[in-house]
């Protein structure tokens, strides 16, 4: 029953105009996507976005679904990932990924990408102006921007067996997800430090809001897939992270916990007391010590639900198999390095600088708290936290904490490099950065799961992209070796 | 009674060896010190200028 799980992040990123009197988010966001696009931008195809609709089975009355702003800019790139503004941020989404690792790599291309375009907008600015970016989730203000993770999910298995195992999970998880915030937001209790960036900002356990009275679990169903066979599960209930580690466990995990739950392997119920509570409770104990209310009687920590949840994945790789999750290699990989984060979660959380942010970016600010004697609500904490986060790579905190060594990185620089341009060849985001690649001019209008193409002659050709694993590079690779037109291209497909 | 006594005293050869592991540490510590001190120099370098007024600038509009 357990689909592969297909995974791609997307990111708002936080955005600063430098040195303007009157700084417009929106078109800072815009000229950091104009600048970055060399070759003529895709115009994205609307048709069937659908945020309204609640996977629940109904739409909603009086909820308020995010708007889709259609006048905004919009881009795909030869990636195969969507570059565009939303709620005046610059977003990112990652191409379609089939594993953890190959999404870590995307996901730092992503930052390159941002890079690159702050680099490019300098170039149309005034001088003394500066467009930064920052990739957090809060002004430590009351805003928050998010970062979602997106998994390919079975229809058939009900919505709410889902709901009942990701509370638990996304309450807990924030232990090795979460990317540390100075203080509490949103009415949450007064904290100095906390684990993640998010916590406060939950205030419902499930629902279809985004920006306001956000749930821990989203119902937004938009497959962009075969919607009979796939569910998109549409997680916002994570944080931005920079270090390669927390990204890889990040979604390592919640891919293999989805596959599990799809095939019935959680046996006992792990459900806690008060979801929206306990998530600011775990958030708010960098000592991760706390205890959380389980609904069938008993506390326990944080760590120990995730132990729970690692014996059930341990149980489902030896049943199973992790074919469903990137395969044996990674999907060890992710067994065993959650295995050794967990231990060092329960002895000493120190011991996890430089693979965990929450932790990286704690040791910094005790470090400048020591040296300096300064307080828990010295501004210059925040502006640490802050500059943690910084896109720009001589600006950035944790940049200088890579180049100083203190840093463990799962992917080769070189790697990520390409991945800018180059499309994952595991997943249909092959097909779609391939075609971008080769024939720019002739692509009217691009979905996650449609293309549409100008052959040159009427009418416009719409090619359905339903599979996302179909359009991989073993796929549809000798296809573009063989066709040397759009024409020839959908003439084969056709066929 | 004789256990105790040997648990109290260790033998002088003991001792010596245990008064040089006690003194090691510092001289690592040190060069840990050293090179925290050098990061956090780095970072100072590169630190915005004012930090309340860049903090207090630094505002979101809400996003997803």
């Amino acid at each position: 029953m357990a689909v592969p799980k297909v995974c791609g992040i997307e990111t708002e990123y936080g955005v600063a105009l430098r040195g303007a009197a009157d700084a417009n988010p929106v078109l800072a966001s815009s000229m950091l996507i104009n600048g970055y696009v060399e070759h003529r931008k895709i115009g994205w195809d609307f048709d069937d976005e659908s945020p309204g609709r609640d996977a629940r089975g109904f739409a909603r009355d009086g909820a308020a679904p995010p708007e889709v702003e259609t006048h905004l800019v919009n881009t795909v790139l030869t990636n195969g990932a969507r570059y565009y503004v939303d709620h005046a941020h610059p977003e990112y989404s990652t191409p379609e990924c089939a594993d953890a690792l190959e999404l870590v790599c995307a996901d730092k291309a992503g930052e390159r990408v941002l890079s690159r375009s702050m680099k490019a907008a300098r170039r149309l600015l005034p001088a003394g102006q500066e467009i930064v970016v920052y990739k957090n989730n809060s002004d430590g203000k009351g805003n928050s921007y998010g970062c979602h993770e997106n998994y390919l999910v079975d229809r058939s298995l009900p919505f709410a067996s889902l709901v009942r195992h990701l509370l638990p999970w996304f309450v807990t998880r924030q232990i090795f997800t979460g990317a540390g915030k100075v203080g509490a937001e949103n009415g949450a209790n007064a904290v100095d430090f906390q684990i993640s960036q998010r916590a406060d900002f939950f205030e419902e356990e499930v629902g279809l809001e985004t920006t306001l009275k956000r749930p821990i679990v989203n119902t937004r169903d938009e497959p962009h897939a075969d919607p009979q066979k796939y569910r998109r599960l549409h997680v916002i209930a994570g944080d931005a992270n920079l270090c390669e580690v927390a990204t890889f466990l990040k979604v390592g995990t919640t891919a293999i916990v989805l596959a599990l739950i799809e095939d019935d392997f959680v046996d006992k119920d792990l459900s806690v007391v008060g979801p929206v509570a306990a998530i600011r409770v775990v958030s708010h104990d960098p000592t991760c010590r706390a205890t959380i209310e389980l609904a069938e009687g008993g506390t326990c920590t944080a760590v120990e639900l995730q132990y729970e949840f690692l014996r059930l994945a341990r149980k489902y790789a030896d049943e199973t198999g992790l074919e469903a999750c990137g395969g044996e290699t990674v999907g060890g990989m992710i067994l065993d390095r959650w295995e050794t984060v967990l231990g060092a979660l329960e002895r000493d959380p120190a011991a996890l600088e430089g693979q965990l942010d929450w932790v990286t970016k704690l040791e910094l600010l005790r470090a400048y708290v020591e040296r300096d004697g300064i307080s828990w609500d010295d501004p210059k904490l925040s502006l640490l936290d802050l500059q943690y986060h910084d896109i720009r790579p001589e600006r950035s905190l944790y940049e200088k904490l890579v180049r100083a060594g203190k840093v463990e990185r799962l992917v080769d620089e070189d790697d990520v490099v390409e991945a800018m341009t180059e499309p994952p060849g595991s997943t249909r985001a092959f097909f779609r950065g391939r075609c971008l690649a080769r024939w720019a001019d002739a692509i009217v209008a691009a979905n996650w799961d449609s293309l549409i193409l100008d052959v040159g002659s009427d009418p416009l050709r719409r090619i359905p992209m339903m599979e996302p694993l179909r359009g991989s590079r073993a796929h549809v690779e000798a296809l573009f070796e063989e066709c040397t037109t759009p024409a020839e291209l959908v003439a084969r497909l056709a066929s | 009674m004789p256990e105790r006594e040997q648990k109290k005293k260790p033998a002088p050869k003991e001792r010596e060896a245990e008064a040089a592991e006690v003194e090691a540490p510092p001289k690592q510590g040190e060069k840990i010190k050293e090179e925290l001190d050098d990061l956090l120099d780095e970072i100072d370098s590169v630190l915005e200028e004012n930090a309340e007024e860049f903090v207090r600038n630094y505002v979101q509009k809400g996003g997803e």
